[in-house]
């Protein structure tokens, strides 16, 4: 077998770091700050967001983009009067904005706490909001550096 | 003069201690996951291997072929039956002599005595049934035979192991025995253990056998992606079996 | 073609109490944005809606979008009610339906 005498071994052999932290993409590429920023605004139709009672917990460094694990702890009383009605995950560098939307239900008992796994596409902020039932919004957001093994196999 | 220089090495191999040759302490690739990676292993609601374990759990009672059979109508509740199989696997089939890993046993099972074809590696049904059998060891320690009828494969294992391969010219140990817990890039190298396969691989997003991963490993070093099942990959097993004696079995693992 | 899942909650709980709920179903999620070696598209397949019922109320609803990882996993809490069947329902983007029930006994 020839060998490319341009290449030395490290760079053959780790390859990956560099090239699949943004695979070929088939649709448009990916979102931007400025589109996550607007589809908060369409959520919240332009009212303000308050930054707290929203827990979000990601791991600061991901092993891979392509299973992220994803905790959100909501402050909520959740009694009938004053709950939280859903949850909304936004990522800022995805093709798609909205990574997922939870409906929580009045019997999800006092701070609800929410899991699940996400794709992120690159190293970046994710962001959560709570829709309260008295119609205010909530927000915690967590930010991710997205790294891949080195010995990606391609197999 | 290569040929020489094997045999050197080949015999400095044997009588060098078997304690140099294995590394102390052994440890799992577990060891070598992120928080998160071994948080979602050791979970099993979040575990996304069980789903295989579970599909297995449901082939296992699966009636198939033409004398109607399932592994359940033999072997019963696999928790008591399969329970230690997979800490002592791979073995030498007693009858056909052939080295035979927990893949290779169902379907030698399903050929000769259901009767029914056997399953391609990586189809969702071997892997599951895989998973599943495995996971009836979990938490017992490693250990397998390499004397008698299974020592011809050891010594094919260790000798695949020590030699350099590749267009990298790498041999395992280089990386494995030379250099674990150091850094390739961003990673950290393991000691290329293999108690926690088959694994849910966080690059596959799915459940993948080791020969998925040793071909993987082939690749890393530029050297000829052998089949799956491959007599090279089977005593290779073999081998990395007894390297890892004493490590528990984790099935269903879960690695980046 | 229903799929395989995972569905990890006690099968006994107090009235009142509140426990957690660790659900996977067995799903490529693909997102639609790949391509394959001879650059064409893979058309997307994704889990669309998952939903929770028992004792008569959605219990849990999530909106699942192409981020969601491959093998969604979803975990959530919910109060013991009264016992009870309760109901879980996948549904992807091609229509195939994937339900599990689950008994649940309330003391």
């Amino acid at each position: 077998m020839t060998g490319n005498p341009g290449f030395n071994r490290r760079s053959i052999v780790c390859g990956g770091l560099a090239i699949a932290l943004m695979p070929a993409l088939a649709r448009s590429a990916q979102a931007t700050p400025a589109e996550m920023a607007d589809a908060i605004r369409e959520l919240t139709s332009g009212a303000a967001v308050k930054p707290g009672r929203v827990k979000l917990v990601l791991p600061e460094l991901a092993e891979n983009g392509n299973i992220v694990s994803l905790a959100v702890t909501v402050e909520s009383p959740m009694t009938e009067a004053d709950r939280v009605k859903a949850v909304h995950i936004f990522s800022e560098m995805n093709p798609v904005t909205t990574l997922v939307r939870f409906h929580v239900s009045p019997r999800a008992g006092r701070n609800p706490t929410l899991l699940t796994n996400i794709r992120l596409a690159d190293s970046q902020r994710v962001t959560a909001i709570a829709a309260m039932s008295d119609g205010s919004f909530w927000s915690g957001e967590a930010s991710v550096v997205v790294t891949i093994a080195a010995c990606i196999d391609g197999g | 003069m290569r040929v020489l220089l094997s045999a050197l090495l080949a015999l400095a191999a044997i009588s060098a201690a078997a304690a140099n040759e294995r590394p102390v302490p052994p440890r799992p690739g577990l060891d070598f996951q992120s928080a998160e990676t071994r948080q979602m292993q050791g979970d099993d609601g979040a575990n996304p291997g069980m789903l295989w374990v579970e599909q297995g759990a449901a082939l296992w009672r699966r009636v198939e072929g033409p004398a109607q059979r399932s592994c359940a109508g033999c072997h019963k509740s696999a928790a008591d039956s399969m329970k230690g199989v997979a800490a002592r696997y791979p073995a030498v089939d007693a009858v056909s002599g052939a080295l035979l890993n927990i893949e290779g046993r169902i379907n030698q099972c399903r050929k000769q005595r259901m009767s029914v074809i056997a399953y391609p590696y990586e189809s969702n049904e071997l892997l599951a049934l895989t998973a599943f059998v495995t996971h009836q060891s979990r938490g017992v320690p490693r250990k397998v035979s390499i004397d008698g009828p299974a020592k011809p494969f050891f010594e094919a294992g260790r000798a695949f192991y020590d030699e350099r391969q590749g267009q990298l010219n790498l041999a395992c140990g280089q990386c494995h025995n030379d250099n674990w817990g150091k850094r390739l890039r961003g990673d950290i190298i393991s000691q290329g253990q293999t108690n926690g396969w088959p694994a849910y691989r966080l690059e596959w997003q799915t459940m993948g056998s080791l020969h998925r991963r040793l071909r993987a490993c082939s690749l890393g070093v530029r050297a000829e992606v052998l089949d799956y099942g491959a007599p090279e990959y089977l005593a290779l097993e073999l081998y990395l079996a007894w390297r890892g004696e004493g490590l528990p079995i984790e099935s269903p693992g879960v690695r980046r | 073609m229903p799929q395989t899942t995972r569905i990890v909650m006690p099968a006994s709980a107090k009235k009142g109490e509140v426990f957690q709920v660790k659900t996977i179903i067995q799903h490529e999620m693909e997102s639609g944005f790949r391509r394959d070696n001879r650059g064409l598209a893979i058309p997307r397949h994704i889990v669309t809606s998952f939903v929770v019922t028992y004792a008569g109320a959605d219990i849990f609803r999530a909106d699942v979008f192409p981020g969601v990882a491959a093998n969604p996993y979803f975990g959530f809490t919910t109060t013991a009610v009264e016992t009870g069947e309760v109901v879980f329902t996948w549904t992807d983007d091609r229509g195939d339906v994937t339900t599990e029930r689950r008994t649940l006994t309330v003391t």
